[in-house]
């Protein structure tokens, strides 16, 4: 099963009991095991992904939207240990975030389907072996854009000290013992940071709107972020060792 | 007995050398003069050479030209690193430095990758050399020795390990990315162990004989490899503990609480040495583990008082061991030339160290998610160094068993030489050439870290929704796990409030800014000094008191009763504190000299040290930074507040409401103002009132004085918020005490009071303002900017004030 990777609180506060889960899943899988074959590999071409990795992801997200066609934000609740992540709320976002999908489009959506889930997933892949120097700085640019996209949750191209403060509280909000203020004066002293890094000196009369993606850019210009921004995809096929549990 | 006898070691050998030296010069100057000179030129080429040549190459070589100096004189060596000397005095800290300052996140992410180099690597050296030796020399490529299998399998042992001091030493010279030199750097304090330890096992072999080995012997030495490095590892994690736990109880006694860490130390290191376990794996681990703790509990005088300490000894050991390997090779008695076993032991060294690298990274490539690239692989290669470690087990070789021993020790120097002058001047231009990836050298960036914070939970929650378990999974649990129970028992109370890492950079920015207001303010407060007429001078520094006691209760209200003196105290000596004495005085006025003679009297009085051994500061009970720090904490409160009411934040740098008069009048006058301000003060002014209702409309003129000035870039060292003014907001219900006297009264005494009232201290304490909300157009942050070159106190005489009024 595949919540076998989840904690067993998962297992237990899921709708569906393992027992009957896993016919239905394999039936499922049988059903559409044809026409999805070529759908899977159409995929895979355009993301980049392997097939077992689609598959796999294919997978997990039949368990998420309880073999619904599409994602909803509130599939996410059944991922234990993202409730326990305190930027869970942006996160879950970008999943719905048309910027994410690759299309030139903005807005939110409502729920998302598989390959638009797999899109997501693709900023997260570790890219192709063999790159040349301008498929790195592709590669990076649109990583970094996926990070920004997080943040800036408004869409309007910045990332504003709002949204940054915002952010700042969610990532010590874990930290108890800190208060809101110290947060506060964090997002703030970092916000000041990038001006002075990006804008250097300011005239009285001018303001600091927020963050743009190029002075973004420029500050994670020591991060090497198209060789950290990756997250291992399992390529073995699990299917059979789920079932057999 | 001996151990202390050769802790003197290094002094006598200087000593000794001193006369050496005047012997040798009165016995031939002719020879010395044109050495000296040599010298003196290479010092003078110092810059030059270093930035082609590594350090350690050129205190090998002046390790050459003492040693040459002691065999002119002797005609024998006297001085060589002993093996005593230098595993249990010159080692230990060099290690326990690296342990301490290790990057723990990047070591233990690659700890598996080093571990494969470290142990696999390391036995695949030892036994390609040792094998591959013993080949040719059946096949008769080194003459006629006296040297069987084993004895080739402990030299090639004990040549396997790549050193770290001298990886240390080239490394750091040489930026290379992080991960590449975590790779080569945890490897060589690793395998150090595994190489002492197969050192130790090939010797017992020996000992034995080749004819007493079966089979269970070698199983025998084969696990006790494990027990040996992991129970080093082991003790080196129980000493640490112990050291946290000791570090949270010593708050009453920070004079010595640095000292326990060396103490401790060193304890890992002889306990280790004493069960034969892996000693220099336990002073590592001990480092690793209690870094986090240790820094957290102890003072923060006393974290750095361990940063500097350790680094001095740490240098001072690595630049005497080069040294003495400078010198050691200046002895007849040690030198057994045979080109073939030399020639061979290098090229094998170097061949199978690049065969190793790539061999292993190989397999690891498989399983690593960035896998390491080939110029990250022959860089590796190349930086297998041999140091120190390999010549001191070289040296602790037993003559009976090993004939050649000289032989042994000669190779290893030359390889020691080899390794690390010629393969250490070669592997910048190396790294140049194959265009390695450096690494960027940032600075404490609060933005970056939050990023990476962000970034960190985002891969957190991609791997939980994909549902695998990967590493982030691993390193969540393990923080989880770190955070709930071991921080618990290793870790003060009250430090764990502000261990969050995030807050940890803040409060260093914090500090940083603290200590950048703090000299600066003295710098101009001394410039003031030779400037300003006496009357001015002496007002100021009276006003500088006053006015931080003014703002201070009202930023403290909560805080406990706190030392206000004890601010002053270290920032402005001079100032009279003693704010009693100071109101008595405040009608009193002119008698500069009086004045002036009291202050420094009592300033005298106040930094009266008494002496103790246990207590070395004069504030004890209360730390300044604390205070900075909280006073922070409460302004950016108010002005988050303000900000967010829609108040316009400008408005209210004045802190009291006597002050907000003061500046209204002048304001009221702003022609006389601009010319009777000899210093310029008046942006200062201007932006006190700029919110003001009365001043609005002379916004654009003094805007024009704030061009005028020279721009104060935030950049100058200045990169914290933290430090703004007072954002309260005044009370116009109170009517000032004194309310009624400036305006009237053209004497100079209220005009002095009311200055020190003036409000330049906020405004100097807060360089930089916070950000407002896009919407505002004055931005109160670059007003700072433009604020802080005359934020200097030099308010106008009393004279010119009354004449103002």
């Amino acid at each position: 099963m595949v919540i076998r990777t989840d904690s067993p609180v998962a297992a237990a506060a899921s709708p569906t009991p393992r027992d009957t889960l896993c016919p239905i899943l394999s039936l499922a899988n049988n059903m559409g095991a044809s026409q999805s074959e070529h759908e899977f590999k159409d995929l895979a071409e355009r993301t980049g992904f392997s097939l077992d990795q689609i598959k796999n992801l294919h997978q997990r997200f039949k368990w998420l939207t309880n073999h619904q066609e599409t994602l909803r934000q509130e599939d996410f609740e059944k991922v234990s240990h993202l409730s326990l992540n305190p930027i869970k709320g942006q996160i879950v976002k970008a999943f719905f975030d048309k910027r994410n999908f690759g299309k030139h489009e903005v807005g939110l959506v409502e729920e998302i389907g598989f390959e638009e889930f797999l899109m997501v997933m693709s900023h997260f892949k570790l890219p192709n072996k063999k790159l040349t120097d301008e498929d790195t700085e592709d590669v990076r640019t649109e990583k970094l854009r996926f990070l920004f996209n997080m943040h800036d949750t408004d869409n309007d191209g910045t990332i504003t000290l709002e949204e940054y403060r915002h952010l700042v509280e969610k990532l010590l909000s874990t930290c108890e013992t800190l208060e809101q203020d110290t947060s506060l004066a964090i997002a703030d002293a970092a916000m000041l940071e990038v001006a002075r890094i990006t804008v250097g000196h300011m005239e009285p009369h001018e303001v600091y709107e927020g963050i743009t993606f190029e002075q973004f850019q420029q500050i994670l210009k020591g991060v090497q972020i198209e060789t950290k921004m990756n997250v291992r995809f399992l390529q073995m096929d699990t299917t059979t060792m789920r079932c057999g549990k | 007995m001996t151990s202390v006898s050769s802790m003197v070691d290094p002094v006598i050998f200087k000593t000794t050398l001193n006369s050496l030296w005047t012997k040798a010069s009165a016995k031939s100057i002719t020879i010395t003069v044109p050495r000296t000179r040599l010298e003196t030129k290479v010092f003078e080429l110092d810059h030059r050479v270093t930035s082609v040549f590594p350090e350690s190459g050129l205190l090998i070589f002046i390790g050459f030209v003492l040693g040459g100096i002691v065999w002119g004189a002797n005609n024998v060596q006297t001085f060589t690193l002993t093996p005593t000397v230098f595993f249990f005095y010159l080692l230990p800290q060099i290690i326990l430095d690296t342990g301490y300052f290790m990057p723990n996140k990047l070591f233990f992410s690659n700890l598996g990758a080093i571990l494969i180099y470290a142990v696999i690597g390391t036995c695949w050296n030892a036994a390609a050399v040792g094998i591959s030796m013993w080949g040719c020399y059946l096949g008769g490529a080194m003459g006629d020795l006296n040297i069987g299998l084993l004895q080739f399998l402990l030299y090639g042992s004990l040549l396997s390990a790549v050193d770290p001091v001298a990886v240390i030493a080239v490394f750091e010279e040489v930026h290379v990315n992080e991960v590449l030199f975590i790779l080569v750097f945890g490897e060589s304090l690793l395998n150090d162990g595994v190489t002492v330890v197969l050192y130790n096992v090939c010797d017992a072999f020996v000992s034995l004989g080749a004819a007493n080995i079966d089979a269970v012997q070698i199983i025998r030495g084969i696990i006790s490899f494990f027990v040996v490095a992991f129970g080093g590892a082991l003790v080196g994690v129980v000493f640490a503990i112990l050291l946290s736990l000791l570090t949270r109880y010593t708050k009453n006694i920070q004079i010595i609480e640095a000292g326990f860490i060396f103490v401790l130390g060193y304890l890992s290191y002889l306990t280790a040495e004493m069960l034969s376990l892996s000693a220099i794996l336990s002073i590592t681990f001990c480092g690793v583990c209690c870094q986090k703790y240790i820094n957290a509990n102890m003072d923060e005088r006393s974290v750095i008082t361990v940063r500097y300490v350790m680094k001095v000894f740490a240098n001072g050991s690595e630049t005497m061991i080069f040294v003495f390997l400078g010198i050691t090779a200046i002895d007849k008695a040690i030198w057994v030339w045979n080109t073939g076993f030399i020639l061979l032991t290098i090229f094998f060294i170097l061949v199978y160290r690049v065969m190793g690298v790539f061999f292993l990274t190989w397999i690891l490539n498989k399983y690593r998610l960035v896998p390491i690239s080939l110029i990250d692989q022959v860089v590796m290669s190349y930086g297998g160094l041999r140091g120190a470690v390999a010549y001191g087990l070289a040296v602790m070789l037993n003559e009976k068993k090993i004939p050649e021993k000289n032989l042994m020790i000669s190779t290893t120097l030359i390889v020691i030489y080899f390794t690390v002058i010629l393969q250490g001047i070669t592997m910048k231009p190396l790294v140049q050439w194959l265009k390695v990836k450096r690494a960027e050298h940032s600075d404490l960036k609060l933005v970056e870290k939050v990023n990476n914070r962000a970034f960190e939970h985002l891969l957190c929650a991609v791997e939980d929704i994909c549902g695998q378990i990967g590493d982030n999974w691993w390193t969540r649990g393990w923080n989880r796990f770190e955070e709930k129970y071991i921080s618990w028992l290793l870790m003060k109370p009250k430090s764990r409030k502000t261990r969050d890492y995030l807050f940890g950079i803040f409060h260093k920015l914090n500090l940083e800014d603290a200590m950048n207001y703090v000299s600066e303010g003295e710098r101009r407060g001394s410039l003031a000094f030779l400037r300003g007429n006496d009357d001015a001078q002496v007002d100021f520094k009276k006003k500088f008191g006053k006015d931080i006691e003014d703002v201070m209760p009202d930023i403290m209200v909560d805080t406990e009763h706190v030392p206000m003196s004890s601010i002053l105290q270290d920032t402005i000596p001079s100032v009279s504190l003693d704010l009693h004495e100071q109101d008595s005085q405040g009608k009193m006025e002119g008698d500069a000299h009086n004045l002036l003679q009291q202050h420094l009297y009592r300033s005298r009085k106040q930094h009266h040290h008494k002496y103790s051994r246990s207590n070395f500061s004069i504030n004890q009970n209360e730390d300044e930074v604390q205070e900075i720090f909280q006073r922070t904490m409460r302004s950016r409160l108010e002005s988050f507040k303000s900000a967010k009411m829609g108040v316009a934040p400008g408005k209210i740098i004045t802190k009291h409401p006597q002050k907000e008069r003061q500046q209204k009048m002048a304001n009221g006058n702003p022609t006389n103002r601009s010319k009777s301000h000899p210093y310029g003060d008046e942006d200062f002014e201007f932006s006190v009132s700029e919110g003001d209702s009365a001043s609005g409309g002379e916004g654009a003129t003094a805007g024009g004085y704030s061009f005028r000035l020279p721009p104060y870039t935030v950049g100058a060292g200045i990169e914290n918020p933290a430090f703004m003014p007072e954002m309260d907001t005044p009370h116009p219900m109170r009517p000032p005490p004194w309310r009624s006297e400036p305006e009237m009264d053209v004497t100079v005494a209220p005009s002095q009071r009311a200055q020190r009232r003036l409000p330049w201290t906020p405004s100097q304490i807060h360089r930089l303002v916070p950000l407002r909300v896009s919407t505002r157009s004055e931005d109160s942050f670059v007003m700072a900017d433009v604020l802080s070159p005359e934020e200097e106190p030099k308010d106008p005489p009393p004279g010119q004030d009354g004449s103002r009024m």
